[in-house]
């Protein structure tokens, strides 16, 4: 029989790693009533956003509610072949890049704008007021918004449309126009949420140094140069990462904004992925295919995320994360 | 800074000062004609167009939006929902987040990352109900309230918030024999109360505002909220034509009672507004740094 040679065992090592274990376990003990504090909120996130996840294997299946996850049949990737070959969902994808693209070259700019017109206002009695009225709107639901700004334009007694015809033009049909959607949508978002908008900016704006601002003004800078060579550079890291969240969020617009202003008429301009998923999936049943398309907007965005922050990262920026 | 004297100075800021009072002009315009239009009759709106205060009051609106029950029971509803629920994610979100912010505590990391991640991907819609639905919750109050008990965004400013506490007053409660539970209740709440009154706030608009998870989860029109019945009432009769739901023999309410009912589901956000206000302001920067 061979001598089997036991190498030299490291003990100090292993009486290391054994206390070390004992004093994780020790740690874990003396905070036992964090995790007792933490469990309630993690099981809420592993049953209503991990459970979720793992449900997302519908979209390879024909779902049905009767024979559950385990039991329906597995169709690769037929939902998905069928996406990308209807007609229907490539017109609802162009839908929502059109708002997503009104999103970020029209609404994007606005609240850096009025931050930096909030910003350049003398005396804060009049900055305080202005704040708080712009402030306001973002916390109305979109139901309210909605109705306020229907209650507006309706053909029968509506404010704006009595103020057309006072002004000798012609009525407008704007819930009903499909071409009025695009307008609507994008001036109620305006108007919701410009304002609260501006918040983020003027904290950053405040952190600024006034010592620049006197250098400058030393140097005969008037008000707008000012702005321009040292608030606007001062802001930068801040938009851009506004920037990066934004187009993290190309394909979820808000499902309640656009189905309030959803109806049969402009269907064509306003449906969008958040809510033909729910009319597809919920109204008739098609669980499976619109869990699929539920899924390819989620891997969008996600990458979306992940190479706008690679870049802003490449040119020198911090990023998101 | 010093007050820029000169004629360019001077015209810049009466410009700026002037567009802006414009812009929040218009910001409040629509609101307060829909306010002054609610409380006047609809043969004055119609003739005086514009108001802001109305030349001749009434108060036919609201009388009749509150002759009959439904209004009453959808804001029972809705501040129902709003108060259980505001306590709820506040007490859960405040639970997790003092767990997760103290940083000897092992898998934290784990755990914060699971959160995050939770941002930047969802399961989506349908699947989120057939959970929903799994669970029993369909058509129950519960429903607007615990699946979305906690958000990931409040949550993460919270814990950021208790992270600049300093531990020596954690430590120094320990040592006089509190456990976690008497520290988080008795030393880091009531240190952390402007945190807590914003993300209150937050999550109290959001309930009050709820909408989409009452369409989602919700067939009995007994239980909607009142963003639901505003829906109902207001923009489906406006020419809208969403199918179902709204009852066709009865005639399109007036322009005098859709205003009332704007009015009356905006209120208490209204009400809330002047006393919370200082503190949102800082409570969104907080959000804004870096989790």
């Amino acid at each position: 029989m061979q001598e089997v040679t036991i190498p030299p065992s490291p003990v100090q090592p292993a009486l290391d790693a054994s206390k070390s274990k004992q004093e994780v376990k020790r740690r874990i003990w003396r905070n036992r009533w964090l995790y007792v504090m933490i469990a309630p909120g993690l099981l809420y996130f592993i049953i209503f956003k991990y459970l979720p996840m793992y449900g997302l294997i519908i979209s390879f299946q024909d779902y049905k509610p009767y024979h559950g996850i385990l039991g329906s049949d597995w169709v690769g990737m037929k939902h998905f072949t069928r996406l990308f070959t209807e007609p229907d969902f490539l017109n609802i994808l162009m839908n929502t890049l059109i708002l997503f693209g009104l999103n970020i070259f029209i609404y994007f700019p606005i609240p850096i704008i009025l931050a930096l017109m909030l910003n350049e206002l003398r005396g804060n009695f009049f900055k305080r007021i202005f704040q708080s009225l712009l402030y306001i709107p973002h916390f109305m639901s979109w139901v309210i918004v909605v109705s306020i700004s229907f209650v507006m334009v309706t053909m029968d007694g509506g404010i704006i449309n009595d103020l057309l015809v006072f002004f000798g033009f012609e009525k407008i049909n704007f819930l009903l126009n499909p071409s009025w959607f695009r307008p609507m949508y994008i001036i109620q978002v305006i108007w919701r949420e410009a304002g609260w908008g501006t918040i983020i900016y003027l904290a950053s704006i405040a952190a600024i140094d006034p010592g620049l601002y006197e250098a400058a003004r030393m140097d005969g800078a008037g008000r707008l140069r000012q702005i321009w060579h040292i608030t606007i550079p001062a802001i930068r890291g801040v938009i851009i990462t506004l920037f990066i969240l934004k187009i993290g969020s190309v394909l979820d617009l808000g499902f309640e904004h656009v189905y309030l202003l959803l109806n049969s008429m402009n269907r064509e301009v306003a449906e969008i992925i958040d809510t033909y998923v729910y009319t597809a999936g919920l109204r008739q049943g098609q669980f499976s295919y619109s869990t699929a398309i539920g899924f390819f907007k989620s891997i969008i965005g996600l990458i979306m995320v992940m190479a706008v922050n690679k870049i802003a990262k490449k040119l020198g920026e911090e990023g998101v994360y | 800074m010093v007050e820029d004297r000169s004629f360019g100075g001077r015209l810049f800021a009466a410009v700026n000062f002037t567009l802006l009072a414009i812009i929040a002009l218009i910001t409040v315009l629509p609101f307060i004609h829909v306010v002054a239009g609610s409380f006047t009759t609809s043969a004055e709106l119609a003739a005086s167009k514009f108001v802001l205060i109305p030349k001749v009051w009434s108060f036919e609106a609201y009388k009749f939006i509150f002759s009959t029950n439904t209004i009453f029971r959808a804001m029972g509803v809705s501040v129902g929902v709003t108060l259980v629920g505001t306590f709820v994610s506040m007490f859960l979100t405040a639970l997790m987040a003092y767990g997760l912010s103290r940083r000897d505590l092992d898998g934290r990391k784990v755990v914060n990352f699971m959160v995050v991640f939770t941002m930047l991907f969802h399961g989506g819609m349908i699947p989120t109900f057939l959970v929903v639905k799994e669970l029993g919750l369909i058509d129950t109050y519960a429903s607007l309230i615990i699946p979305s008990a906690i958000s990931a965004f409040n949550m993460i400013i919270l814990k950021n918030f208790f992270q600049n506490i300093p531990e020596g007053l954690e430590e120094s409660a320990k040592i006089d024999g509190c456990n976690d539970f008497g520290i988080l209740f008795k030393i880091v709440l009531p240190l952390s109360m402007p945190a807590i009154a914003t993300i209150s706030l937050f999550y109290a608009v959001t309930y009050w505002n709820t909408y989409m998870t009452a369409i989602l989860y919700l067939d009995d029109s007994a239980k909607w909220p009142i963003q639901v019945l505003l829906r109902q009432i207001v923009v489906l009769a406006s020419g809208m034509d969403h199918s179902s739901t709204l009852d066709a023999a009865v005639p399109p309410p007036d322009q005098t009672i859709k205003m009332a009912v704007i009015v009356v589901a905006t209120l208490p956000i209204l009400m809330v507004y002047p006393f919370l206000q200082k503190h949102f302001a800082k409570g969104a920067m907080l959000g804004s740094m870096k989790g």
